[in-house]
């Protein structure tokens, strides 16, 4: 036991690593995820006082550090991944700051004998860091006992538990899906030490999402716009297709191309004003509402 | 004896910490970290087998290290050396070479070997690793 440290203060040492900070990032920059933020808040906080506790001497096994991100498109896992990767490295459980990202595509191979190189291609490059494994669930094919798939599996499993300090492996992926990778890949599960669901967003926080992204990109909305999107994102909401975040943002880029073509056929001087501004007709202009107002008929004349 | 060839080879034997923070200092310069294994020690032996492709992207040295740690359990009985390759241009060549794995720490090192030249007259002397003797994956 180490006599200098007989105690220490739990909140200078979090304070220390920097955590705190991007922590307060998340908050301010991911809208909702109630649940994520919380669990997150929990691991940051168990690793700091399994960080303290091998300061005291207190020796435990390394903790697991393998996670699996389910929830539908657009929640978010991608941008918690990153950040993950930056609290871990900040705790110091990771050697550098860096994310690789990979899906099955980067992992399995063609034809025999072209997966294990491919995968510890991944691996290698991911080691010191976090892979981030997008879609988890299509490594494996249970209609095909034969797909190399498995092969990429289990060279992940044996990195995962023979390489803990070098390598966190973050899996994401659909819910069902993912459950039912899990139920198909038992060891797969018990090497994953956290489960997190990521929840749907409500209305007003796509909403939100929908200002901050605008506000990100130099432009704002005039209130008439506002509440035109508030419209626009009830409608996005219903119909098919819908990923959360991700079609907000494509519905903003949608956006601005209608300004632009706006700004052109009104001719003549702009000012910088017009230029950041997005209009109500901007956002009235959109394909969704027409759709919408269909889909609406449509149940209506529903026996 | 001992064979003496590229870095480090005066030396006592790096421990896997110390050859790991080499090849951390051979990534860190941008250099691309390759690894090679021979079962013939001759110094003028440049060509030794690849051990998989050179790792041009690495971001940590634990990449490299688990190549090497396989590389060396799959060839116990072989010379097993890392190299750095620096792809720059005006480079593009290599910086960088240390043994990191020896099958054995007393070579039988090398036999003289004498060869009468043309009318007799004249004599040429070649090396010889004493190892190779014996084919070649059952040399140590």
């Amino acid at each position: 036991m180490n006599p200098t440290l007989e105690s220490a203060n739990l909140h200078t040492l979090l304070q220390q690593t920097g955590v705190p900070e991007v922590l307060e990032r998340l908050d301010q920059e991911l809208i909702g995820l109630a649940p994520v933020k919380g669990r997150i808040r929990e691991i940051a906080a168990y690793l700091v006082v399994d960080r303290l506790r091998r300061d005291l001497g207190l020796v435990a096994s390394r903790p697991v550090l393998h996670m699996a991100f389910t929830g539908n498109p657009g929640t978010g896992k991608t941008t918690v991944a990153l950040r993950m990767a930056t609290i871990l490295h900040r705790l110091g459980y990771i050697r550098r700051d860096h994310l690789v990202v990979a899906s099955r595509d980067d992992l399995v191979g063609q034809y025999i004998g072209h997966t294990a190189p491919k995968t510890k291609e991944v691996l290698k490059r991911a080691m010191g860091g976090v892979l981030f494994i997008d879609e988890a669930y299509s490594l494996y094919r249970s209609e095909n006992e034969r797909d190399y798939g498995q092969e990429t599996i289990e060279i992940l499993l044996q990195v995962m538990e023979n390489q803990r300090e070098d390598l966190v492996v973050i899996l994401a992926g659909y819910r069902d899906k993912m459950e039912q990778f899990f139920t198909l890949n038992p060891g797969m599960r018990s090497r994953i030490a956290h489960h997190i669901t990521f929840p749907d967003y409500t209305q007003e926080e796509l909403v939100q999402i929908g200002l901050l992204m605008v506000g990100e990109q130099n432009y704002y909305l005039d209130p008439a716009a506002t509440q035109a999107f508030a419209e626009y994102v009830a409608c996005r909401m219903r119909l098919p297709n819908f990923a959360n975040a991700r079609s907000i943002r494509n519905a903003i880029d949608r956006f601005k191309l209608r300004q632009a073509h706006r700004l052109f056929e009104r001719g003549g001087q702009v000012s910088a004003d017009d230029l950041r501004r997005i209009a109500e007709e901007d956002i009235r202009g959109s394909q969704v509402f027409a759709e919408c107002e269909e889909m609406r008929k449509g149940e209506d004349h529903a026996p | 004896m001992r064979i003496h060839q590229g870095t480090f080879s005066f030396l006592p034997d790096l421990t896997d910490e110390e050859i790991e923070r080499q090849i951390a200092y051979i990534r860190q310069n941008g250099w691309a970290v390759s690894i090679e294994y021979s079962d013939d020690p001759h110094p003028y032996n440049t060509f030794w087998h690849m051990w998989g492709l050179p790792m041009f992207d690495l971001e940590d040295a634990a990449g490299a290290m688990y190549e090497f740690r396989k590389c060396r359990e799959a060839f116990p009985k072989h010379y097993i050396k890392i190299n750095g390759f620096d792809p720059s241009p005006m480079w593009q060549a290599q910086r960088v070479s240390f043994i990191a794995h020896r099958p054995t720490q007393d070579d039988p090192g090398f036999r003289l070997r004498r060869l009468v030249w043309s009318d007799g007259r004249v004599q040429k002397y070649g090396l010889e690793p004493y190892v190779e003797d014996r084919p070649a994956g059952e040399r140590y």
